[in-house]
């Protein structure tokens, strides 16, 4: 079998006295997109910076694409590709330049790079537009040169960072295409994300909290061991009144108003029977009770907030 | 009291050098409701927030805000109004209610009432306990919470919310969703942004918002009607592959991944239903097909189109 794409073991950085990344351990295979998934300050970037050698680690073993990242970063250049939100493009380049530019960053030799143009631009979709200026680019035409320029040189595993904040969904559908195109290729892509639908693309999740791994699955698997019993949604009217009411009932994790009524989370370990009759014992009234699955951000925040130990993030 | 709708517009156009921000919407935002404005970068959503806070002037049509001109009464509407812009102004090197203090004075609120309302406000956002902290320490949920208060000190009948989500991670936007619906209602309306599209279920009431017109607008299910198409969601235990043999199968199946399963939209639900089960059984692959309602998601790309798989 071949090498994992990343093997983390005990992986560890700590700034002072704050450990931004408290003994991680993980391994994801070739061919993997995995999504990690953490709140503002849980030290993804941390994690990444070190998995792409930026930042050495403090304690702790590491490979990625079988190179050892407590070492010179040197090695792991050409084998790993980077493509943040931000999208490092230069608008005042054109579509080739820009590929170009990238491809001597990540020490492409110029034969290779020559040969390699052509499909990244069709890949890319950009085989009309290799002389446009980038900076007329519609987003997602950006979006997907930017892709193009973090993996023009082949790299073995791709790190994704919010990928595809604020794009509409049918460019989003046409860039996951093209991930799980490079992932049917043996590339792993390893994506942070807030955005919970994106995290559903994922074949499998890790969900970082204060440094430390607290979870690790595909988003069916979490969604069932988070929320066995799924979520309640309760139709009603006042739904604020209802979900303040709601919220101090045992068996209740979180009830949160929506726009029709209000979403009910079960506390750990309580059924969704228990919580239908508690919600029934309040006497709403005209109320529907109804029982939905959860999404990957009920996940999110239940394994956020556990953590934190109830507290808000 | 009888009050004139929070907003309403009535054909608003903008254009930006000759290029149309924002073209033709109509729309009706009632008191007291949590109205929000759905729709990726580009789609319009800040050029209407402009309009509607009388800091951008629409180039036809015509806006009311509170049942004002927005030209014509741009100084009353302000004064009667909150607007949290996407680059909302907090000074880092003063305190949580410094800041606050420095927004009521800004709204002419006497420093009884001020000191009052921002003690109630920094409560009900959890922050009280922070009111002597730079505002540059705090983090991203904090500084939107904090925003928000600034936002309401001088107790305006309109807020209005340009993507006060965007990049904040789903814990802190959860509460900021919900303590915006405990805000709103009776005296307070309520206008966000996002591009977030599920996060319409927090929404009473919302537009759908692309390329400078309106898709659809009313409550969820409202919206979601404008999708003719049902949406299948099929479990496998290889998404991928059923991905493709789906999509690749010949015309009418579009399909896309959905998390572990697969989702495709159909004129035809029965019929299709019965053709991927033959499909994927003749792939030799197990399969549960079932409806579900679509997410707005689905509905804005249906409505979108230029579906090419």
């Amino acid at each position: 079998m071949a090498e994992p794409a990343v093997e983390l073991d005990g992986l560890t950085r700590r700034f002072g006295s704050f450990t931004a990344v408290d003994s991680l351990s993980l391994r994801v295979e070739r061919g993997e997109v995995f999504g990690f998934l953490g709140p503002n300050g849980a030290g993804k970037s941390t994690t990444i910076r070190m998995l792409c050698g930026l930042l050495r680690p403090s304690a702790g073993e590491g490979t990625v694409a079988g190179v050892d990242i407590t070492r010179s970063p040197e090695p792991l250049k050409p084998k790993i590709g980077y493509m943040s939100q931000l999208f490092s493009l230069y608008d005042d380049l054109t579509v080739e330049e820009n590929l170009r530019f990238f491809g001597g960053i990540y020490g492409l030799p110029h034969g290779e790079l020559e040969e390699a143009l052509p499909p990244a631009l069709r890949k890319a979709g950009l085989e009309d537009s290799a002389g446009r200026m980038t900076g007329t680019l519609p987003p997602g035409w950006k979006q997907r040169l930017a892709l193009a320029s973090a993996v023009l040189h082949g790299p073995e595993v791709v790190f994704l960072d919010e990928p595809t904040s604020g794009v509409d969904p049918v460019t989003r559908r046409r860039f996951w295409d093209r991930i799980y195109a490079l992932a049917d290729g043996g590339v792993t892509v390893f994506v942070t994300t807030h955005y919970m639908r994106e995290a559903e693309y994922c074949g499998r999740l890790g969900m970082i909290s204060r440094g430390r791994l607290i979870a690790v699955g595909t988003p069916g698997e979490l969604k069932g061991r988070v929320h066995p019993g799924g979520i309640l949604l309760v139709t009603c009217d006042d739904a604020s009144a209802a979900a303040g009411r709601l919220e101090g009932l045992a068996g209740v994790e979180d009830a949160a108003p929506t726009g029709s009524g209000v979403r009910v989370v079960p506390a750990p370990g309580a059924s969704s029977g228990q919580v239908t009759s508690a919600v029934e014992s309040l006497g709403l009234g005209d109320c529907r009770i109804e029982t939905t699955e959860p999404t990957m951000e009920d996940v999110f925040v239940s394994l956020a907030r556990r953590d934190s130990g109830g507290e808000g993030a | 009291m009888t009050h004139a709708p929070a907003v309403e517009l009535d054909a608003v156009g903008r254009t930006f050098g000759g290029r149309a921000g924002l073209d033709g919407v109509s729309l009706r935002v009632g008191r007291g409701e949590v109205f929000g404005l759905l729709g990726p970068d580009g789609a319009g959503k800040s050029t209407l927030m402009r309009i509607v806070a009388t800091v951008l002037p629409p180039t036809s049509g015509r806006a009311r805000t509170l049942g004002l001109d927005t030209v014509e009464d741009s100084t009353e509407i302000k004064r009667r109004i909150g607007y949290m812009s996407q680059r909302f102004g907090l000074y880092s090197d003063l305190t949580v209610t410094e800041n606050v203090r420095f927004y009521a004075d800004l709204y002419g609120v006497g420093p009884d009432f001020r000191n009052r309302r921002s003690g109630e406000l920094l409560q009900r956002v959890g922050m009280l306990e922070f009111s002597g902290r730079r505002a540059g320490k705090l983090s991203g949920g904090m500084r939107q919470k904090l925003a928000l208060v600034c936002a309401l000190v001088h107790t305006p009948e309109l807020l209005v919310l340009d993507e006060p989500t965007n990049g904040v991670d789903p814990v802190s936007r959860r509460e900021l969703w919900k303590l915006l619906r405990e805000m709103a209602g009776g005296a307070l309306t309520v206008i966000v942004s996002t591009a977030y599209l599920e996060e319409a279920e927090w929404c009473d009431r919302m537009a759908l918002l692309h390329g400078g017109r309106v898709l659809a607008a009313g409550r969820r299910d409202e919206v979601a009607g404008l999708m003719s198409d049902a949406v299948l969601s099929i479990s496998t235990s290889a998404p991928a592959r059923a991905r493709h043999l789906l999509s690749d199968s010949g015309p009418g199946l579009r399909a896309w991944a959905w998390g572990d399963s697969v989702h495709v939209a159909t004129a035809s639900p029965e019929e299709d239903a019965a053709r991927i089960r033959s499909i994927l059984s003749g792939a030799g692959m197990e399969c549960e097909v079932v409806r579900v309602e679509p997410e707005l998601e689905d509905v804005f790309v249906a409505a979108v189109g230029d579906w090419d798989g």
